[in-house]
């Protein structure tokens, strides 16, 4: 089975010359559907850049990134956003969140960009809320919801598209530790009830031993890559 | 899609209202005064073509001109009352020819006075300036050199006010005439000066009685079609140089005036005003389009995030632009919409204040928003364009 994400000795390289900064040396990576990754590592390592990589935010200096064996390197800027549209979903570290909009209209975001009508684009945002446990609150505005709340918007957001990957870049850095494991616990829900695949940027100890599989960064290198739990086979 | 982005960009104005209102406010004026202006410039063209049309129907008025005396000019001889007979009849296609002998002088009735113009003429002159008669009757070919006068509405009104002045007598100089029609006000003409200040005499009357000669100062002469008055002209023309003994290459010291001539030549001043108000209005809409372009420029810098937040959710650069220029063209027909009733009630005020009648020409409106929604494209895609640009990596990272 092709793997859902394969990077093959990946570079990237910020500036040129004698200034030029390697964020990313030859990373050689493949994550299968389904998984559950932590990434870890110290700040600078590389794993944002990874990250950027890996949501086709961002392409590689050299080496290829293949997304379902789509090499991504191929495709412009269109094409990519594209991509992003149908198969990713996104979870950032300050929320990232619309202001002054409502948590159904933040939602309902993405749903616009991939032009499902209206009454349907509702329901399923609607829906979404439901999971991750903001019913009722579909009508509040970021500035009147806590932070944890924020993040469950925000995590609505990313999966209401039914993306195969979810990438969640320091999902609970801004929050409390109660909070934390809340968010995390529903990212482990989604990830085994829905099958999406995560892949998480943590420099939290006690986030990323929660993953199936932790990897860890170090000068842009792939320092350390070990399972934690086998990876289960997707429940139909 | 294309739905969608309208509904978010009148969201987007709506959460700046204030900001939205400044914005547009050189568009609200760029259109406003565009439509005003065409407004104005129609109403009074359509003021000069009623006076025109007033003042009679294809006229051509033929004046003696200046003569060269040697170094001296001088005004040229007069015409005599066969001029006017041999156009009558050598010129085709005529209607009626007036010969007029003008004359001015204190008209005397009872107690009032009133300094006026005589003109002595034919029954002719009335029927070829258009006038109507307002009571009594014209003068007929029988009763030249007879004394009886037609009074003009001025000089009825100046003279006997509210009085019927049929059968009463007015006294010019040493002349005692009986009055005996009066005609129907015109008005002002579009000079401003009063059309109706004016007695009118039988021709022989005037000459005889009152200039002691047998001058006539001007023949007036009405086409019967309006394509006709070219040739007329030019036919009225050599048969004068040759009735005055002027020699070809000599220069005519007579002029044929086209009162079509005076009307285009005051359409042709309403034209160059237009061009220039409109070239303030046109000034005004780059104005008003700058503003947009810097209002968008700071929103665009001011929603980066927002901007990064899109493109990562699955945004397309095309789509990025088009929900800014949206906005952009949204903003100025909305800026449009307020000039377009902006303009048209400035309109109203200034035809009421300037005396001209109320015009609503209603291609304006199509234009006014087609020059809004260009203005909206032309400044709105700069500012697009850069959000368009912007890497969503950055974006998301902009505070």
């Amino acid at each position: 089975m092709t793997p859902l994400i394969s990077l093959r000795k990946v570079c990237r390289v910020y500036g040129a010359g004698e200034t030029a900064v390697w964020a990313l040396r030859d990373v050689d990576l493949e994550i299968d559907e389904g998984d559950f990754v932590a990434i870890m590592g110290p700040s600078g390592s590389g794993k944002s850049t990874c990250m950027n990589i890996l949501g086709c935010l961002d392409t590689p200096t050299s080496g290829t990134y293949r997304f379902r064996g789509i090499d991504v390197g191929s495709l412009d800027r269109t094409q990519r956003a594209l991509l992003r549209r149908h198969a990713i979903g996104f979870v950032f570290q300050g929320f990232q969140l619309l202001g002054r909009t409502t948590a159904l209209e933040n939602v309902e975001l993405p749903l616009i960009y991939q032009r499902v009508p209206k009454r349907e684009r509702r329901r399923r945002a609607m829906e979404m809320l439901d999971a991750v446990g903001l019913a009722g609150r579909e009508h509040h505005t970021p500035a009147e919801l806590s932070g944890g709340q924020q993040q469950r918007v925000a995590i609505a957001r990313a999966l209401v598209t039914r993306p195969s990957l979810l990438l969640a870049d320091e999902p609970t850095g801004n929050l409390d530790s109660a909070r934390k494991f809340e968010i995390l616990d529903l990212l482990l829900r989604m990830n085994r009830e829905r099958g999406v695949t995560v892949v998480m940027v943590t420099h939290e100890p006690e986030m990323g031993e929660q993953a199936a599989r932790r990897i860890v960064f170090r000068d842009g290198r792939v320092e350390s890559d070990e399972r934690l739990r086998p990876l289960e086979a997707r429940t139909a | 899609m294309i739905l969608s982005i309208l509904a978010m960009a009148f969201r987007e104005i709506r959460r700046h209202k204030m900001r939205s209102a400044l914005t547009t406010l050189g568009i609200v004026i760029g259109v406003g005064s565009v439509v005003a202006l065409v407004t104005v410039g129609e109403a009074s063209s359509a003021k000069v073509r009623a006076d025109m049309a007033a003042m009679g129907n294809n006229l051509l008025q033929v004046f003696p001109g200046s003569a060269r005396r040697g170094p001296v000019r001088t005004l040229a001889r007069p015409f005599q009352e066969e001029d006017a007979l041999a156009i009558r009849r050598e010129v085709g296609s005529l209607a009626l020819v007036a010969p007029l002998a003008t004359h001015s002088g204190v008209a005397v009735a009872g107690n009032s006075n009133h300094f006026t113009n005589v003109w002595g003429t034919t029954e002719d002159y009335v029927e070829a300036r258009g006038f109507r008669i307002g009571r009594g009757r014209v003068f007929r070919d029988s009763e030249q050199g007879v004394a009886v006068c037609v009074l003009g509405n001025t000089v009825r009104d100046k003279l006997f006010g509210d009085r019927d002045p049929i059968g009463e007598s007015v006294r010019i100089g040493s002349l005692s005439c009986q009055v005996i029609g009066t005609l129907q006000a015109k008005g002002a003409n579009a000079w401003g000066s009063d059309q109706d200040d004016f007695i009118l005499m039988p021709l022989r009357t005037v000459q005889r009685r009152l200039k002691g000669s047998r001058d006539v100062n001007s023949i007036l002469v009405s086409v019967s079609r309006e394509s006709a008055i070219p040739r007329v002209k030019s036919q009225i023309e050599s048969l004068m140089r040759e009735r005055r003994k002027i020699r070809p290459g000599q220069e005519a010291d007579f002029f044929v005036h086209d009162m079509k001539e005076v009307a285009e030549a005051m359409q042709e001043v309403t034209g160059t005003m237009t061009a220039l108000l409109g070239t303030i209005a046109a000034v005004s809409l780059l104005v008003g389009g700058i503003g947009i372009m810097n209002i968008m420029l700071v929103s665009v810098t001011e929603r980066t995030r927002e901007i990064g937040i899109r493109m990562a959710i699955g945004a397309t650069a095309g789509e990025v632009l088009l929900q800014f220029l949206m906005e952009a063209v949204v903003l100025s027909l909305l800026g449009g919409l307020g000039g377009v009733l902006f303009g048209l009630a400035a309109s109203l005020g200034m035809s009421a204040a300037l005396g001209l009648p109320p015009v609503f020409v209603p291609w304006i409106i199509g234009v006014a928003f087609v020059f809004a929604a260009a203005v909206g494209v032309f400044f709105g895609f700069f500012p697009a364009r850069k959000a368009a640009m912007l890497h969503p990596i950055e974006a998301l990272r902009h505070e």
